[in-house]
C-alpha cells in the first residue's frame, strides 16, 4: 500500500528565506511512502516562527504516521462515516496546536509563536486537505489551476462579505493578517476537505511568499510549462518570487499524480461511503 | 494611524486621525467629525476603519460624497485618495510607518512586525510594504528564437511570455524570461539540450545573443533585439 502510494505520487519542495527577510520562518515536509506533503508558515519575534512551524511539520507527520500505521487512513470511521484520515487529521493538528501552545507559555522567548498550516493525505484515489490560515493548496488538473483552499485572513472575509473587491484587495494593507493560526490559542479551528484525485493532477502547497508575489496566471503558467519537471518546476516557482521581490520566505510543495492510487480493498470503502 | 487631512481651497484646515472604527461626518454637532456647512447634510458620510484598511460610506447625503472626481457610495480608501464633500476636501493618508515606530513595534508586540500576525491575539497591525507583483522585466530587451534547421527553418519564435517550451514530447527544454535576462532549461527526456555545441546540466543557463542552442536535433538561435 505504502509503495504503491510513493510509484503514484512523485514530489518535490522547496523553502526559500527569499531576499529581504534575515530568517526562514516556512517549514516543508513531503513523504511519498505516505502520501503527506504539508506547508508551515510560522511566526514570533526572534526564531520563534522557525521554531512553530518545524514542530507543526515534524509533529503533525510523526503523529499520523503513528496513526496510520493503526488504521489506513482511508478506511472508513464508523462513527463519521467519513476516512479515517479526515478525523485523524483534524485530531493530529489538534494535538500540534496543544504542544505549540504549551511550548510558547513555557518559554518566553516564543511567547505568541504560532503558524500558518497546510496539510494533504493522499490515500485511496482521494486527497484530505486541512488547512489553518493563508497558506494554500492549489490544483492543476488538465488546465484549469483552482485553490482547494480558501484563506482564513481578514482579507478573505472582507472579500467574502463584499466590502472589498478582488481587485481592491490587491491593494489592501491587511494581506497578512491570518484569523486563525496554529498553536496561539488552546483551540484551533481546523478546515478539512476531501477532494477526488485524477492521474496528471498537480497539487501545489504554498506560503504567501508566493502567491503575494507572483499572479496566479504566472503560477498556472509554469505549472503547465513545466508540470514535466518537478524539480525543475518548484525552483522555477522560488525564483519567480525573488525576481518579483523576494519580500517573504516563499515556500513550495508539488506532488503530481503519475497514476491511480485505489487502496487494497478500495472497492468496498467506496461502497461504504456512499451507502453509510 | 491613518489620517484625513481636512482643507477648504487649498488651505490645509486640519489633521483628523482615525482614532475610532466608525467616524461619522456631518453638519451636525453629533458627528465625529463636524463641517458646519449648509452644503453637507447632517449625517453626510461615514469612514470604517478595520486595523489597516478604511471604508468610506456616503450616508444618503443630498449633495453626494465624491473620491477623487467619481461619485461613490461605498468606497475603499488608498492612500492619497481625496474626498470631496461640497467644497471641502478630505485627503486620505493611510498609517505610515516610522522606522522608530517599526522599531518600538518589533520590540513590543509578540509577533514579527513584518511578518504574519494574527487578528486580536497579536495586536500589532501590520503594515506590510504592499508591493504589488509583476515582473520588472521592462528593460530586458525582446529576444527571438530563430529556428536553423527542421521543417520550420527560417521561422522566427518571439520570447514574450514568462517562459516558453521548445522541444517535442522526448526531449523538452523552456526558456525562462527573467529580470536578468534569458536563461535555457532542461525539462523533460534524456537528452539534454545543446548550447553552442555542449550539452547543457540540469541548471540553468542564461542566453547570450547568437548562441546556439539544439534541441530534439532541431538547430536554433537565440536573438536579442536590440
Amino acid at each position: 500500500m505504502t509503495n504503491r502510494l510513493s510509484a503514484a505520487l512523485e514530489i518535490a519542495e522547496r523553502s526559500d528565506t527569499g531576499l529581504v527577510r534575515g530568517q526562514n520562518e516556512d517549514s516543508v515536509l513531503a513523504d511519498a511512502r505516505h502520501g503527506l506533503a504539508i506547508l508551515a508558515d510560522g511566526m514570533g519575534g526572534y526564531n520563534a516562527g522557525e521554531v512553530a512551524s518545524r514542530m507543526a511539520t515534524t509533529l503533525l507527520a510523526s503523529g499520523l504516521n503513528a496513526a496510520f500505521s493503526t488504521s489506513a487512513a482511508h478506511r472508513i470511521d464508523g462513527t463519521t462515516g467519513q476516512p479515517f484520515g479526515v478525523r485523524c487529521l483534524v485530531e493530529q493538528i489538534e494535538a500540534v496546536n496543544s504542544a505549540i501552545y504549551r511550548a510558547s507559555g513555557k518559554e518566553e522567548r516564543f511567547g505568541g509563536m504560532g503558524t500558518t498550516l497546510v496539510a494533504s493525505v493522499f490515500c485511496d484515489d482521494q486527497v484530505i486537505v486541512a488547512h489553518v490560515g493563508d497558506s494554500r493548496l492549489y490544483r492543476l488538473r488538465g488546465d484549469e489551476f483552482v485553490p482547494l483552499t480558501r484563506d482564513h485572513s481578514l482579507l478573505q472575509e472582507q472579500i467574502d462579505s463584499g466590502l472589498i473587491s478582488a481587485e481592491e484587495a490587491r491593494y489592501s494593507m491587511n494581506r497578512n493578517l491570518v484569523t486563525r493560526a496554529v498553536g496561539v490559542d488552546a483551540e484551533v479551528d481546523v478546515e478539512i476537505h476531501l477532494h477526488q484525485v485524477r492521474p496528471g493532477d498537480i497539487y501545489l502547497l504554498c506560503s504567501d511568499g508566493l502567491y503575494d508575489m507572483v499572479d496566479e496566471a504566472d503560477i498556472r503558467q509554469a505549472l503547465l510549462t513545466l508540470g514535466d519537471n518537478l524539480e525543475v518546476l518548484a525552483s522555477h516557482l522560488v525564483q519567480m518570487a525573488n525576481d518579483n521581490g523576494g519580500e517573504d520566505n516563499v515556500s513550495v510543495v508539488l506532488v503530481k499524480v503519475l497514476r491511480e492510487f485505489p487502496a487494497a480493498g478500495g472497492g468496498w470503502s467506496r461502497f461504504w461511503s456512499w451507502h453509510v | 494611524m491613518a489620517k484625513l487631512i481636512l482643507s477648504m481651497d487649498g488651505l490645509v484646515l486640519k489633521e483628523i486621525p482615525l482614532r475610532k472604527e466608525r467616524m461619522s461626518i456631518g453638519r451636525k454637532a453629533h458627528n465625529d467629525i463636524q463641517i458646519d456647512n449648509m452644503a453637507i447634510s447632517g449625517e453626510h458620510a461615514a469612514v470604517v476603519t478595520i486595523l489597516n484598511d478604511s471604508f468610506l460610506e456616503d450616508l444618503n447625503s443630498t449633495n453626494g460624497t465624491l473620491v477623487n472626481g467619481q461619485s461613490v457610495r461605498k468606497h475603499f480608501l488608498k492612500d492619497g485618495d481625496v474626498i470631496e464633500l461640497g467644497k471641502y476636501k478630505m485627503k486620505y493618508l493611510a498609517e505610515a510607518v516610522s522606522p522608530v515606530e517599526e522599531a518600538e513595534a518589533e520590540r513590543s508586540a509578540p509577533f514579527r512586525f513584518e511578518s504574519v500576525s494574527v487578528v486580536g491575539s497579536g495586536g500589532a497591525a501590520t503594515p506590510s510594504t504592499a508591493s504589488l507583483t509583476g515582473v520588472e522585466t521592462a528593460n530586458l530587451p525582446a529576444a527571438a528564437i530563430r529556428l536553423l534547421s527542421g521543417s520550420n527553418a527560417g521561422h522566427q519564435l518571439q520570447l514574450t511570455k514568462t517562459l516558453t517550451s521548445l522541444g517535442r514530447p522526448g526531449q523538452v527544454a523552456v526558456i525562462a524570461r527573467r529580470p536578468q535576462g534569458y536563461f535555457l532549461s532542461h525539462v523533460e527526456g534524456a537528452g539534454f539540450p545543446l548550447l553552442n555545441g555542449q550539452a547543457i546540466d540540469s541548471s540553468a543557463r542564461r542566453l547570450e545573443n547568437h548562441d546556439l542552442i539544439e534541441i530534439a536535433g532541431v538547430k536554433m538561435e537565440f536573438v536579442l533585439k536590440t
